[in-house]
């Protein structure tokens, strides 16, 4: 049993998840390649969305893969971190705007 | 002022200045225990095995290790302690084969082959010979270390030289953690002399291509992107034009490993470098088309296997012995390093090659 909910090496493994549902598997990874292809959004620039959403969303392994991802793209440190804090300001910017809803109420309950 | 970045294997008298004790971890461990195949068994899936050396198109000869960087990542461990530097003896021999062999490419590398005392007399011998694209690689600090060398990019325009610089970045930070403090100002100072004197402009014969590889244990991007990257940063913030930009992969030998393994990435690496095989890539690998040629006159599939100190399977193992015939078909002599060669596009002293 592993000591830890998380493992580095089970990144190299994400495409065994085909194995127990293989179209399925298959569908996401050819739209998962498509969506990172060059388009209107250079590779580069959606890297650095991937990213920024890596740390939104908490996930271990994408902030590994993207933190990489930047790197062999020539992606700076201080671009990285950039990225990093529009995550943080969007994601703190809408915990805060619910303050409007509580305003709202208190006001209705209270006013 | 430039400051070293650091010394080489030799001088800090470290274990992994052997080469067998470099082959030894590159054999040992992930590849021991079954985690990753040996290179012969993953390019034997593909019938692929033995690698055999085509018709010579690249003779490449290093000049000698000595350097005046002591970059983080040298597979040659170069620097300014190295002495092993090639003589004019051994360059007639060279000379010799540059004007008899097939080959189209001359391609000179060290170190930093400026420092050969013998470099100017060698290069105007060699450019005689008319042979189709001579290269020099040139750290470009050179051009900027000492007055005698100030006039390197006129002497290369004289005759025709094909310049090949390296540059990790186009930002100072990155350049310099790989390089050494205050590379990146003199680099981008060489590069503007060599633009000045026609080098690297759209259009003009003058070629200058720049190298990339990537400062730290992750594999070079798209070298196409890069180019496009490098070209828009180094035109807007420097006004410097160059032609290609090289992405090349970094070979876990000698200095490299050796960080590999300090900064505990080695396994990791060679995952890497494993995962992203492309067997398109091994159909077109540089020691199938090159040879090195070493300072003292011993010949290598690739510079990567002469730092390894694995000379190629033939009877003729010095350029005095030279025979075309007898090299071609050779097996070429392989190890786990090799998987740096093989990775994603490929990867050799001309970039990628899938």
């Amino acid at each position: 049993m592993s000591k830890t909910y998380y493992d580095p090496a089970d990144l190299r493994k994400f495409g065994n998840i085909t194995e127990w549902s293989e179209e399925l598997g298959n569908k996401f990874f050819d739209y998962y390649g498509k969506v990172f292809e060059d388009g209107a959004l250079t590779a580069r620039e959606k890297s650095l969305i991937a990213l920024a959403v890596a740390h939104t969303e908490q996930c271990p392994y994408c902030i590994d893969a993207y933190s990489k991802d930047g790197l062999q793209r020539g992606v700076t440190k201080e671009e990285m971190m950039e990225a990093i804090h529009v995550g943080a300001a969007i994601k703190s910017g809408a915990t805060l705007v619910h303050g409007v809803q509580m305003m709202n109420k208190v006001n209705k309950l209270d006013g | 002022m430039t400051k070293l970045k650091t010394q080489s294997l030799h001088k800090k008298g470290s274990d992994l200045a052997q080469s067998n004790r470099q082959l030894e971890i590159l054999s040992n461990g992930i590849f021991q225990n079954g985690d990753l195949p040996k290179f012969k068994d993953k390019i034997s899936e593909t019938n692929q095995f033995p690698l055999k050396a085509k018709q010579l198109e690249i003779l490449q000869i290093n000049v000698g290790y000595m350097c005046n960087q002591v970059c983080e990542h040298c597979h040659v461990d170069a620097g300014p302690d190295r002495k092993e530097i090639m003589t004019r003896d051994t360059m007639l021999q060279c000379l010799e084969v540059i004007k008899n062999s097939g080959a189209h490419t001359l391609d000179l590398t060290g170190g930093a082959p400026e420092m050969n005392p013998d470099f100017r007399w060698f290069v105007e011998e060699a450019a005689k010979v008319g042979i189709k694209d001579f290269i020099v690689r040139s750290n470009l600090t050179i051009i900027r270390a000492n007055k005698k060398y100030y006039d390197l990019p006129e002497f290369f325009k004289k005759h025709n030289v094909h310049v090949v610089s390296s540059m990790p970045h186009w930002t100072r930070g990155k350049t310099d953690k790989q390089r050494g403090d205050g590379v990146f100002d003199k680099s981008i100072k060489a590069l503007q002399e060599l633009n000045a004197v026609g080098y690297g402009i759209p259009d003009s014969d003058l070629r200058l291509d720049l190298v990339y590889n990537p400062s730290g244990a992750f594999l070079p991007g798209d070298q196409m992107s890069m180019e496009k990257d490098f070209k828009k940063a180094l035109m807007e913030d420097f006004g410097i034009q160059f032609h290609n930009l090289f992405a090349i992969t970094n070979l876990p030998i000698a200095r490299f490993l050796d960080y590999l393994i300090a900064s505990e990435n080695y396994e990791d690496y060679m995952y890497q470098l494993v995962d992203a095989y492309n067997p398109a890539a091994v159909a077109n690998v540089m020691c199938t088309n090159t040879l090195s040629v070493s300072w003292d006159g011993y010949l290598y599939d690739c510079d990567f296997n002469q730092m390894l100190e694995l000379p190629v399977n033939s009877k003729a193992k010095h350029i005095s012995d030279f025979n075309e015939e007898l090299l071609e078909g050779r097996n070429i002599v392989i190890s786990q390093h090799c998987y740096g060669c093989t990775a994603g596009a490929g990867s050799s002293c001309q970039g990628v090659v899938a």
